[in-house]
């Protein structure tokens, strides 16, 4: 090949491995400015785990706590209002807790918790992030006869049943979410530490 | 003297001239630039737009010098700009009333473009750079209205980040991403402080210099929906045009003048419109244990929103929020008529876009409302219009019977 003449080939695989090249460094450089909008240390810090004392709490009251900047509700339920719950499950639509992410495995059970008695979950829907409004009483006006008691999403009219079990057939697509939380005394429990974790 | 004066001009000109193309920049773009001379009302839109443009970041940089991005101050930080800061008042309240000017003039300007098929070839382009100018402009907007922290500025961005958590698999940690937090909190206000600021209307500017780039290239169609370029006289210029300097600059003025009035009207006696543009819960600070009983958001995005609420599954309903703004990118493609302008269109087209402003416009109301089942089975029925209108299009638009295309523009 004579010196004047140009070899495309050549210039091709020079271009695309400057190419490749500069892009491995954008993407590079790129990183930290992505990371940097990550939550910080101090946002991650915040989320250090909750202890809470309910001593206090009384049969049907609700409690709201904030852990990670969200409201985490313990709710204190009473036989009847557990009975209620059982009676509901025809209409909900995810009755066993089968949706694993929604909560620890030490609360996929019929009650959804640690102790029947104390109900502990995030108050924040699983549609599109409001906060439900507590409606414990049985076949209110605005709610109709089949109710037995739950949470209502004012946003898009989201329902869930007082172990926070999402209704079928409305926007919300899961169950509430569970933090992960552990008692340390009967009437004293930790939000944000698992019970193996201890 | 006068004649020496008016020399040395000149030869200032030339000097830069020689140096800095500033006449040919000038001709290029005003006195030899000729757009055509049928322009009609619907034409008002783009200057207009870009004058609010510059309204938003002329009382955007005063705004800025007073308010503070912080949870802890934001909220009375916009409460001492409104009490405190001598003429405040006003600058904030043409900086709200000018967003919601802004959609009201978008949204008309996008219109007229489906009145007369200006997102036609070989306007595609045109059409695709406005597209990202108004998505920009939806984001600048709802970051925009974080800012003053109020309950409705909190909750309303609650969910519309949590719409990226519909997103299978990559959602969640994608609207961790987004917040900065476990909820929207301080980081979140902060970052969209920056945003709004300073990257979305770096974005904007960018944009709408390619769209007037484009535009001056194409040129402009007209409510015939003929190329005045295919009939030019002796000396290369269109027969149907006119220079867009002094012609249409004057023009525009007359509807700068009239928008203004309007404008100053909105500012002075309902910067709240009602409600519709400043939110009674967002009075409020935000509170992030409390949602508000009633959440909307502010009426520009009502439509889409009555289209999220209107299908009962997360992740499809916000699918389909993002289709109906997409389903817009595609209008150049999905019209198959042999005609631009509605003006030669038949009875069915233009039955179809009526319905396609009736479903606009009902969305836009029906969002606004509490989801009762009545408002959400209109809803449904509206969305379902709503996508018709763009879905059915290559099928309507060439079974349609058209009139001949003139010549030349018509021009009474």
């Amino acid at each position: 090949m004579s010196s004047d003449e140009i070899d495309y080939g050549r210039r091709r695989m020079l271009i695309a491995a400057t190419t490749a090249m500069g892009g491995v460094g954008a993407a590079y450089v790129a990183t930290p400015f992505i990371l940097s909008m990550h939550p910080s240390a101090r946002a991650e810090a915040a989320g250090a785990p909750v202890e809470v004392d309910i001593s206090k709490l009384e049969v049907g009251q609700l409690m709201t706590v904030e852990w990670r900047g969200q409201p985490v509700w313990i709710l204190r339920r009473d036989e009847e209002m557990l009975e209620n719950t059982r009676s509901l499950e025809p209409l909900l639509r995810d009755p066993n807790s089968d949706e694993l992410a929604q909560q620890p495995a030490y609360a996929k059970n019929e009650h959804r918790s640690i102790n029947p008695e104390y109900m502990v979950m995030i108050g924040i829907c699983t549609h599109l992030g409001c906060a439900p409004t507590f409606r414990p009483e049985v076949a209110p006006i605005d709610l109709g006869p089949e109710w037995k008691g739950g949470f209502f999403c004012p946003c898009h009219g989201s329902s869930y049943d007082l172990s926070g079990r999402v209704y079928a057939g409305v926007p919300a697509p899961t169950n509430l979410v569970v933090p992960p939380y552990h008692f340390t005394l009967s009437t004293r429990l930790v939000i944000g530490v698992d019970p193996e974790a201890v | 003297m006068s004649n020496r004066l008016s020399d040395r001009i000149l030869s200032l000109r030339d000097w830069v001239d020689a140096r800095f193309p500033l006449t040919k920049l000038w001709e290029d773009n005003l006195t030899k630039y000729y757009a055509p001379k049928n322009f009609n009302f619907w034409y008002y839109f783009g200057s207009l737009a870009l004058l609010v443009l510059v309204i938003q970041v002329v009382t955007g940089i005063f705004l800025t010098m007073n308010y503070k991005p912080t949870a802890e101050t934001a909220f009375a930080s916009v409460e001492y700009i409104m009490r405190d800061v001598n003429w405040g008042w006003l600058i904030r309240y043409l900086h709200s009333t000018g967003a919601s000017f802004f959609f009201i003039v978008i949204y008309l300007h996008m219109f007229r473009a489906m009145l007369y098929g200006s997102y036609r070839g070989p306007r595609e382009l045109l059409w695709l750079i406005g597209m990202g100018l108004f998505v920009v402009l939806m984001a600048e907007a709802f970051m925009g209205y974080l800012l003053p922290w109020g309950q409705m500025s909190f909750w309303g961005a609650q969910v519309i980040i949590s719409l990226f958590g519909a997103i299978p698999y990559i959602g969640e940690d994608l609207a961790l991403w987004i917040r900065g937090d476990y909820v929207v909190a301080d980081a979140t206000l902060n970052r969209f402080f920056a945003f709004h600021v300073i990257a979305a209307p770096l974005v904007l500017i960018g944009l709408v210099v390619l769209h007037i780039v484009a535009l001056r290239s194409v040129g402009s169609n007209n409510p015939d929906g003929i190329e005045i370029k295919k009939n030019k006289g002796p000396d290369g210029v269109p027969l149907d045009g006119i220079p867009f300097h002094p012609y249409h600059t004057v023009k525009d003025m007359v509807g700068v003048a009239v928008f203004l009035i309007i404008f100053a009207a909105v500012v002075f006696y309902a910067p709240e419109m009602g409600g519709y543009a400043l939110e009674k819960d967002n009075f409020t600070p935000a509170n992030p244990l409390k949602t508000p009983e009633h959440i909307a958001p502010v009426w520009y995005f009502t439509p889409f929103y009555a289209i999220l609420r209107a299908v009962p599954d997360k992740f499809i309903g916000v699918l389909a929020m993002g289709a109906a703004i997409g389903v817009l990118f595609l209008l150049p493609w999905l019209d198959r008529s042999p005609v631009k302008s509605i003006r030669q269109r038949g009875m069915v087209f233009k039955t179809a876009l009526t319905v396609f402003v009736v479903s606009f416009i009902s969305l836009a109301y029906l969002g606004t409302v509490a989801a009762t089942p009545v408002a959400t089975l209109f809803s449904r029925i509206f969305s379902i219009l709503y996508f018709a209108f763009f879905l059915l299009m290559p099928i309507y638009s060439r079974w349609d019977k058209t009139k001949p295309v003139p010549e030349r523009v018509t021009f009474k």
